[in-house]
């Protein structure tokens, strides 16, 4: 399993990479190759050049910019694991990362190759979508923002132009004081693609309400999908069980699972709702640490 | 001979593995890892079609492309070569390393492109363009059986390559005089051991010596005379460098193919070629594939659940073409009745062909699926009955005092005492803690079942399923043999003539030896001679090296021994029952302080001829080779033989966890008591049964070779093909117990399949231990997540008893 | 391209494609032949080296990539010829290998596992070896090998008793 021959550039700035690409000569970017690689060996993908970004320090980075966190397309997947920042204003990604395949893969994968690559099973990209995280490209010298939501268009494929570059994400920052994350999903082994996945971030009043929920799910849909209406179904209400199950029904009732080798749709629309539940029981224990279980 | 109460020296003490010290260092000498200058490599060509007519092959796109030295076809490799060997006759049923004329499943390998690397040789193969005009192609096993379906291979009329049914004992009249019946239908599905290093062979011809080198990762019978055969030459032009290092097995590498095909091409082209099968070649075209059978099983039994008598009806597709894995419906034979008192037996067993990649050897040689088979049966009758399912094993089960125990189709048990391990394992578990447990978990809403398994591991090996299958075939010969050289120096060395994949066969005989001579095993050389150097041996199948290679082992250092012990007697003047052996030493019974030491004797032996015994030959080296004990039979006209020598048993007691909701399995607590007689290397028979049960574990949860209807193989990367990591492997408790073989020197058993011979079914029990309640059972494997999960809903929102898959 | 690499503490200079990966590159042309393709699409492990101490799987990486990292592959890792590194001799010590094509990247994988965390739990050490596929010892040898390793490593830095 050997790639096709390719031609292979390092530029050493941002701008000479997006040069490089702007040249159309069927040139493909690549950081980590996590993904890329395995393609390239069973000759699925077959670029005639490519254009290494993964040591751009320019592009690796974990900032707070105004109420979002910037994350650079070519931080490690690894340093996203332990970054203090992320753990503290984006806990939702945290809580993500170690679902992440395996250490050796976030060893060497970037954050901006996970979700360029678009697998409809991808951690990352349920987390961008449910927090609806903003990404951000660069198209010649063009710089181009779009809402994760629009950035998947299907599974494996994204907006982005073969001539541009992932160049950061934006995570807007909740303020609430008390936030809670869950993240479940369920494969066949741990740190397989996912069948079926879920996150939620909830943010609670002090009276224990919920004051604000982020919902999505992975693996389910070609792409991952956040759940607007199940948030907003649950805004200000205390969490119950018969309550809550009642509404992941509704708020699954019109999806459209995929079905595969793996797993039917119905399994898919089923392992949803309770990796939903699972999700969002989790996000609100750990956002009161004091509180009883919800009944 | 076996020695039972005896405490050993060395033998059953927990010593180092020697072979693991070249590995921890990586240097380990695989396949891939020997270089020869020169060396050119191969990449395939694969049909993608199930089944084609090959119209044309054009390659000349290819052979213009730098680098590019060769592309072979079909029609020329089987002009210079013979058919591959087939177990069963078959004359009709050819197969070659490439296709000819007709391409018969999705990855078969159609054309080879010989390049100065394999990149270039897979740029290459991708430019070879190959007109196919597709044909009607089966994938089922029992639509392959069904006489309308499209033959895989016209000249042989039918998909049909065995049907024979065997009847031993009075069937009929048991069933009549039984009170209870019942038959199910069991599916084993496709998986294999699919070993992490892949098939890798590099072929060498020096045409002026006329031997063809040939290093290869191999685990197989008589391969170095069948590559000679293929190749039409000489079995003394082969020469297979037996101390390659393989990197797994467990039956699949066997080949036979690739080597005749960079054979053929090292004789043409003049210099090395070398394949390594990438793992897309591996999973597709490496003809590496396991058992998928259909088990229609039949029983009949009394109000206590005693079986009498049973029906087993087994179909294996074996894919596109067969050399010896139809055999793996005869060597269960030799087990038919697993561990228990069944009185007759009627077997009916069916090899068909279907468009699918070729099957091959699988560890335990088709015992995994058909004691599975046998424990779903067992656990049906007790369901029936009402009975407990420990119970009725209990009642079933040979006893200590009735071996050696013959069973209806003439294989005899040597020995067991399968109520004994049962009954440790059930203490070790602390069974009724093992039962709150699970009812505990129930009580949390899981659904927990306890599952449990009781079978055989018939070790030794040998193959009379061969006459029994195909009668053309009178082969009563099954050796293993090994040579002990002491040198002038007094050093021994001692010899193993086949490759070894992780089963620690220098250990083992190094142990061995030192047991006999008294002497420190770390002080045995092992060398592997190649092929031409070596004695006749039958490689590691069958779990039969501990037994075959200990016993050969064995009785050339008895015979090293009774040399030393004369030459020292007769130098010594006294007779030689007055001679005492001692630590390599010998003593005179009757003045103990006189005596000769090892190195007197070994340099009279060597260089005093003037004092050795009359007719001696001078020098110390012995051979034995052993044939398998208890064999040397052709089988009865009823079909009736003696299979293999030795029987281990092994007993497993899981408890398993499902998620309700999502339908994922878990094991929260994993026991296995293991009788393998005399344990001859307690780290390597552990590791044995740990790795067997995690590849169990992979044949019943997360493996299988899926086909779509369109004949294409889902599973062809491990992005599909699901291995288990160390997180789908519970820790294991293993309890073990000691029933000596009367046949084997040291009285041991084989433990090379153990583990995996009794995972599949333990955990098919507890899943239908678990599911009970729903009214659920599973009668397939693998059991997926998925699958699990959609039973479940659909027996919650139905609430149906009896629903079975 | 030409591309300088730093194995084991020593810098070699190769010409190779772009396409060659690293693992090929340390096989073919440095003749480090303790790496092993399994896969070669980064699911079994058996190809794992240490980048700048780090497990990587080499199989998913191009040599050029590598151009200037610190590899650690593993015929680093014997102190010296004929003797065994701690873990290389826990390893032994449990029988944590069968046919031994997977042990050196298990190996590597302790040695970084071990290198950061001294004291890991069962849990630790299974989640840090879960990436290597064994298909001979169903993992537990492995898993006694690299608790007995880091127990012989604690046990080392303990003060000797006083009698």
């Amino acid at each position: 399993m050997k790639p096709a021959p390719f031609k292979y550039a390092r530029p050493a700035s941002l701008d000479a990479a997006c040069a490089m690409l702007a040249q159309g000569d069927d040139a493909r970017l690549i950081a980590g190759g996590q993904t890329l690689v395995p393609l390239m060996a069973m000759r699925l993908a077959r670029p005639k050049r490519l254009i290494d970004i993964g040591r751009l320090a320019e592009l690796a980075f974990v900032r707070r910019e105004d109420d979002a966190v910037a994350i650079g397309a070519t931080t490690k997947q690894c340093v996203l694991e332990h970054d203090p920042l992320v753990r503290s204003q984006v806990p939702l990604l945290a809580k993500a990362m170690p679902f992440v395949g395996h250490a050796p893969i976030r060893a060497r994968g970037t954050f901006g190759g996970s979700l360029a690559n678009a697998d409809p099973a991808a951690e990352i990209a349920l987390v961008a979508v449910t927090l609806g995280a903003t990404i951000v490209y660069r198209d010649g010298s063009e710089l181009i923002a779009v809402s994760a939501a629009e950035f998947f268009t299907g599974p494996m494929t994204t907006v982005l132009p073969p001539s541009a570059c992932l160049t950061c994400a934006r995570f807007p920052v909740w303020r609430e004081a008390r936030l809670g994350v869950g993240f479940h999903e369920i494969n066949a082994r741990r740190s397989d693609f996912a069948f079926a996945s879920a996150a939620a971030q909830i943010a609670l009043d002090e009276d224990g309400t919920c004051a604000r929920l982020a919902l999505g799910i992975g693996a389910i849909t070609p792409v991952p999908r956040r759940l607007d209406a199940l948030g907003e179904m649950l805004k200000g209400k205390r969490m119950e069980e018969k309550r809550l199950r009642a509404a992941i029904a509704a708020a699954l009732a019109d999806i459209d699972p995929l079905s595969d080798l793996h797993a039917s749709a119905d399994y898919r629309r089923r392992a949803a709702a309770t990796l939903l539940f699972r999700a969002i029981t989790d996000a609100y224990q750990t956002a009161q640490p004091h509180a009883r279980h919800a009944s | 001979m076996s020695n039972t109460a005896k405490a050993f020296r060395f033998i059953s003490t927990d010593r180092r593995v020697r072979e693991d010290r070249r590995f921890v260092v990586g240097k380990g000498r695989f396949a891939a890892d020997v270089a020869l200058p020169d060396t050119r490599h191969v990449a395939l060509v694969a049909c993608p079609h199930p089944a084609a007519r090959i119209l044309s092959i054009h390659t000349s796109e290819a052979l213009a492309m730098p680098g590019v030295r060769y592309v072979l076809g079909g029609r020329e490799l089987a002009a210079a070569t013979q058919p591959l060997l087939a177990g069963l006759d078959t004359p009709k049923v050819m197969r070659r390393p490439l296709a000819v004329d007709v391409a018969r499943y999705a990855g078969e390998w159609v054309a080879a492109v010989v390049a100065d690397t394999r990149a270039i040789a897979e740029d290459a193969a991708e430019r070879v363009q190959v007109d196919y005009a597709p044909l009607p192609f089966v994938l089922d096993g029992e639509a392959a059986f069904a006489p309308e379906s499209p033959a895989v291979h016209a000249d042989h009329g039918s998909n049909v390559l065995l049907d024979r049914t065997f009847t031993w004992g009075e069937v009929e009249r048991d069933f009549a005089q039984s009170p209870h019946h019942l038959s199910l239908r069991v599916k084993w599905g496709r998986s294999s051991t699919v070993p992490v290093e892949t098939f890798a062979v590099l072929a060498s011809w020096d045409p002026w010596r006329e031997i063809l080198d040939v290093f290869a990762s191999v685990q197989m019978p008589r391969f170095p005379d069948q590559v000679a055969l293929a190749l039409k030459l000489p079995g003394s032009s082969v020469r297979v460098h037996n101390d390659v290092d393989v990197g797994g097995s467990y039956g699949v590498k066997r080949g036979i193919k690739h080597a005749v095909l960079v054979g053929y091409l090292t004789r043409r082209l003049g210099f090395p070629v070398r394949l390594v099968e990438d793992r897309l070649e591996n999973m597709r075209g490496g003809d590496g594939h396991g058992p998928e059978r259909n088990f229609d099983v039949e029983v009949a039994f009394d109000e206590r659940g005693v079986i009498r008598s049973m029906k087993l009806r087994a179909l294996d597709n074996v894919g596109a073409y067969a050399g010896r894995s139809p055999f793996q419906l005869g060597k269960p034979i030799g087990a038919i009745v697993g561990p228990y008192r069944i009185n007759s037996v009627e077997y009916r067993a069916i090899a068909v062909t279907s468009n699918k990649t070729v099957q091959e050897a699988v560890r335990a040689f088709g015992q995994s699926p058909t004691n599975y088979a046998i424990e779903r049966a067992v656990e049906e009758v007790a369901r029936h009955r009402g009975l407990d399912r420990l119970e009725v094993r209990r009642r079933n089960l040979i006893s200590a005092e009735e071996f050696p125990y013959r069973i209806p189709s003439g294989t005899t048990y040597d020995s067991g005492d399968y109520h004994a391990v049962i009954d440790k394992v059930l203490a070790r578990a602390d069974y009724a803690d093992l039962i709150a447990e699970r009812d505990r978990l129930r009580g949390d809403g899981l659904l927990a079942g306890i599952g449990m398994a009781a079978c055989l591991e018939p070790s030794g090996a040998n193959s009379t399923f061969e006459p029994l299958l195909n009668p053309k075939n009178e082969t009563t010969t099954y050796v293993e043999s090994c040579r002990i050289h002491v040198d002038v120096s007094g050093a021994v060395t001692t010899t193993i003539h086949t490759l070894s994949s992780g089963q620690g066969h220098e250990t083992l005989v190094a142990s061995a030896i030192g047991e006999v001579l008294e002497i420190d095993p770390d002080r045995i050389r092992v060398v592997r001679p190649d092929s031409l150097a070596s004695l006749p041996s039958q490689s590691p199948v069958g779990s039969r090296m501990a037994i075959m290679l200990g016993g050969a082992a064995f009785h050339a250092a008895q015979k090293l021994k009774e040399r030393l012990i004369a030459i020292a007697a007769h130098d010594l003047k006294i007779p030689a029952e007055q001679a005492v052996y001692h630590g390599g030493d010998v003593f005179d019974r009757s003045r103990p302080q006189i005596g000769r030491s090892w190195a007197e004797v070994v340099t009279i032996a060597h260089r005093h001829f003037h004092r050795l015994p009359p007719a001696t030959e001078p020098g110390l080296a012995f051979t034995h080779v052993l044939q398998v004990p208890t064999g040397g039979s052709l089988p009865t006209a009823d079909g009736r033989v003696q299979m293999y020598p030795c029987f281990a048993f092994e007993f497993h007691l899981i408890l398993l966890a499902i998620d309700p909701d999502l339908g994922k399995a878990e094991i929260k607590r994993y026991l296995v008591g293991h009788d393998c007689g005399t344990v001859i290397n307690p780290k390597i028979v552990r590791g044995m049964t740990l790795g067997g049960i995690a590849h169990g574990i992979g044949a019943s949860l997360y493996e299988e070779f899926a086909y779509n209807a369109d004949g294409q193989l889902l599973a062809q990367s491990f992005m599909d093909y699901l291995l288990p990591s160390a997180h789908e492997i519970p820790p294991v408790e293993i309890v073990h117990h000691v029933t000596p073989s009367p046949h084997t020197v040291f009285g041991q058993k084989g433990s090379g399949e153990s583990g995996y011979l009794g995972a599949p079914g333990a955990i098919a029990s507890a899943v239908n231990d678990a599911l009970a309640p729903l009214g659920l059972v599973v009668n397939s494997l693998p059991i997926k997540i998925a699958q699990l999960g959609d039973m479940i809903a659909a027996a919650r929102s139905k609430a149906t008893p009896g629903e079975r898959i | 391209m030409r591309l300088e690499l730093s194995v084991n503490g020593s810098i070699h200079v190769v010409e190779v494609e772009p396409r060659m990966s690293l693992l090929d590159c340390l096989r073919e042309r440095l003749l480090l032949t303790g790496a092993h393709a399994g896969c070669e699409h980064g699911v079994c492990g058996a190809c794992t080296v240490l980048l700048d101490g780090v497990p990587v799987r080499s199989c998913l990486m191009f040599a050029v990539q590598a151009d200037g990292c610190a590899i650690t592959t593993i015929e680093g890792i014997a102190p010296g010829p004929g003797e065994l590194s701690l873990i290389q001799d826990a390893f032994c010590e449990t029988h944590a290998m069968q046919c031994g094509y997977c042990t050196p990247a298990m190996i590597l994988t302790a040695h970084a596992l071990l290198a950061g965390n001294p004291a890991p739990t069962r849990a630790e050490i299974v989640e840090a070896i879960s990436a290597n596929i064994c298909r001979c010892t169903g993992y537990a040898q492995i898993i006694e090998a690299v608790a007995l390793a880091a127990d012989r490593m604690r046990g080392l830095n303990q003060p000797a008793a006083r009698t």
